[in-house]
């Protein structure tokens, strides 16, 4: 049992997770969603102890000389994005005793862990001196689980669109099932304050490395400024609600614009020079 | 409410001028990529964009101190007091009935918010009284401190950009700097020490991939040694203001070796017609008498690698021949292949009778490097990291950290006590809501206690 062998198991095991929410909210089966929280603990139990063997395993090669952090490619970032998108929803889950978000917020991880497994180089690579720092897990950390806050409240405020759009009419199908329209709305605020302050940490965590690194703190680097304009779009977000009062789809869309921009980001960055390249397939 | 409406709208301007600001970039992305080709590495630099970063900033401060001094007096006002009929309309109202005496009420209750919110304040109704508390009115400030450390991160940015440098240097294994190139320009710039590169380590794994690279550094100051100090990426050396960072290496081309120029070359002329060998000594560049009267030879330079063809002879002579009859030879003596000149089929078969190692002197073969450092100074860094440190703090406040208001109040109602409690917040309104049930649980157990 190695820890990609148990990753790829906990691929199948959010897919399962997935399936079950979608389900229960489906077939509106309280039973079903609640064997999907059961089985989200326990993709998200394989998901950490996984990260702690690559952890683990990093030390048995080239003499110990590749031990690190498993935070340092795409590989490991996404297994990591799994687990922040996992644990966060749980939290949300238990706080405010809703299961059907699940079937929105689970994809998202189960599609990260596909990804990662399928889609990119899971060997373990030695680091480069450039990330031998203790930065390296501040950063990566708290970016992702600013990244993990947007991916929920892009689930969230996707619901939102769909309750508003046929709340109407049907009432009875599945989506009388889902969490009102205010409880949304406050999920997704919620999301995006959180996600923001993490996000803001994170940024402010890469500038102070970098600044120890290379000496300044901030160096136009395509990442840099792809992380700036999702935080421009996520403070423009806050300032439409805070000070104009915006809500509902408004807010919605643009939480979702939001999630876009930290996708490309996280992924549509490695196309373009730059420091954070070792973050590419 | 119509000038807090008024200072709203002026506030949103923030957005409206970081968008076009974040689209700019966006569409500079693109001209990014096309002006790296092109090798213009200044355009987040360049005039517009730090006119619109000047406009951000002046926008940032101008609708904050509107917005602040608006809203002072509403936030710190000199007088604490309250709007009872604000608490009788919040949703999250809970009411309940007791029995009792108002006055022993009155003290429990306030004494009850005392302890649960903060300092609390008595207004006696008709019917009976209210008591209310409130608690971190200061935290409506948070946003003024998320943009305060804007403006500091801006401000930080503009001393860095006027008063320091940022430059890059390569210094040689064994050599010393005292200027550096400036970043995006010629220039050179005269650091106020001089940098000794004492020695140069890479290291890698066994995939081939660099581990570490070290320098050992020295820094002197008028000639004299002051500090030194190993350097890796992530850990540089800061000085005076002045950071050196490990930025690159590389390794110098393979050095010429230095031969002595008066060093002695002996040969051996070997004349084909007698058969005799003759024993000469000389150097670069001096004329040789052959003997038999064939001539004359002199070693025009030294080539520490030659190749010929596909060999590789090393260390090897070039020499000129001039015979007494006919045309000047080019003569290629390789100190290893003593042989090699009798493929010319000269009249006298040259060769060199030195050992090869005779011109190792100064030959290093140690591959040298040279260690590539980047030298800056950032006068604005501790304004930025304030700046950084204030906006952590400022988020938080800003979004988890609430003004809390609760109000109970308490009508008589013949027998019985009609007991209120509802509370106001100005932000998270769930948890004030879940705040006031538990209070409100609280509160009958309180009265419930006295009962018993």
């Amino acid at each position: 049992m190695n820890s990609s062998l148990l990753l790829s198991i906990v691929t199948f095991v959010y897919c399962l997770a997935a399936f079950l929410y979608i389900a229960a909210w489906v077939f509106k089966k309280k039973e079903l969603a609640v064997a999907a929280t059961w089985v989200t603990i326990a993709a998200l139990i394989g998901n950490v102890a996984g990260m702690g063997m690559r952890w683990h395993e990093s030390y048995q090669i080239g003499d110990g000389s590749y031990g690190h952090a498993p935070l340092s490619n795409l590989y490991e970032s996404l297994v990591f994005f799994a687990a922040t998108i996992a644990l966060i929803y749980l939290v949300v889950e238990y706080r405010y005793k809703n299961r059907t978000l699940g079937a929105f917020v689970m994809p998202i991880a189960f599609l990260c862990m596909a990804y990662a497994s399928f889609g990119t180089m899971n060997k373990i690579q030695p680091l480069i001196p450039a990330l031998k720092s203790n930065w390296l897990i501040a950063h990566v950390i708290t970016c992702f689980f600013g990244y993990a806050a947007f991916a929920i409240s892009f689930g969230v405020s996707l619901i939102f669109l769909f309750k508003d759009r046929f709340q109407d009419k049907n009432k009875d199908t599945g989506r009388s099932f889902l969490p009102s329209v205010a409880l949304l709305e406050e999920l997704t605020h919620q999301m995006v304050t959180f996600g923001f302050l993490f996000l803001t940490i994170g940024i402010i965590t890469g500038a102070v490395w970098a600044n120890s690194a290379w000496g300044s703190y901030w160096t136009w680097d395509p990442k840099e400024t792809w992380s700036l304009i999702t935080w421009f779009v996520y403070a423009s977000l806050l300032h439409a609600r805070f000070a104009r009062g915006w809500g509902g789809q408004r807010i919605a869309y643009l939480s979702i614009i939001g999630f876009m921009a930290v996708l490309f980001t996280y992924f549509g960055v490695n196309y373009l020079p730059g420091l954070h390249s070792y973050g590419s397939v | 409410m119509l000038s807090l409406a008024v200072t709203s709208i002026i506030g949103t301007i923030v957005p409206q001028n970081g968008n076009p600001a974040a689209y700019k970039q966006q569409y500079g992305e693109v001209f990014y990529n096309l002006f790296n080709r092109l090798g213009i590495f200044d355009m987040y630099h360049c005039w517009w964009f730090q006119v619109m970063l000047i406009m951000l900033t002046l926008n940032i401060t101008v609708c904050s101190i509107q917005r602040l001094s608006k809203t002072w007096k509403i936030i710190f006002p000199t007088q604490l007091s309250f709007n009872r009929s604000r608490f009788q309309k919040r949703a999250n109202r809970e009411e309940f009935q007791n029995q009792g005496a108002l006055e022993q009420l009155r003290k429990e209750y306030e004494s009850f918010l005392n302890q649960q919110i903060g300092h609390s304040i008595v207004e006696r109704t008709k019917k009976g009284f209210c008591v209310f508390a409130e608690k971190m009115r200061w935290t409506r400030l948070g946003v003024y401190f998320v943009h305060l450390s804007v403006i500091l991160l801006l401000l930080g940015g503009l001393i860095g950009s006027l008063f320091g440098f940022n430059g890059s240097v390569n210094i040689a294994e064994g050599e010393a700097a005292d200027a550096i190139w400036v970043r995006n320009s010629h220039e050179k710039r005269q650091l106020p020490f001089t940098i000794r590169c004492d020695d140069f380590d890479v290291s890698f794994y066994d995939t081939g991939a660099p581990r570490e690279f070290r320098s050992t550094l020295t820094l002197l100051e008028n000639g004299e040694p002051v500090l030194t100090e190993n350097i890796i990426v992530n850990d540089p050396l800061r000085y005076k203001g002045i950071n050196m960072f490990q930025a690159s290496y590389g390794q110098l081309p393979p050095e010429a070796p230095k031969i002595d120029p008066d060093m002695e070359v002996s040969l051996n002329l070997l004349s084909r017609e007698s058969g005799m060998q003759y024993q000469r000594k000389t150097k670069i560049g001096q004329v040789v008498e052959l003997p038999e009267g064939k001539g004359k030879f002199v070693i025009k330079e030294f080539q520490p690698s030659l190749e010929f063809g596909n060999m590789k002879l090393g260390e090897t002579f070039i020499g000129l021949l001039t015979p007494s009859q006919g045309e000047e030879t080019k003569v290629i003596l390789p100190v290893k292949y003593a042989r090699f000149d009798t493929m010319r089929k000269g009249a006298i078969v040259i060769s060199i009778t030195n050992d090869a190692e005779d011109f190792h002197a100064g030959h290093d073969h140690t591959v040298r490097y040279y260690t590539g450092l980047q030298v800056n100074s950032d006068p604005g860094v501790w304004v930025v990291y304030a700046g950084f440190l204030i906006m952590i703090i400022g988020c938080y406040i800003t979004f988890f950290m609430s003004h809390q208001q609760v109000c109970i109040e308490v009508i008589k109602s013949g027998k019985n006590n009609r007991v209120f409690i509802s509370g106001i917040t100005n932000k998270n309104k769930l948890s004030m809501q879940n705040k006031i049930k538990k209070l409100a649980q609280s509160l009958k157990h309180v009265s419930k206690q006295e009962e018993l």
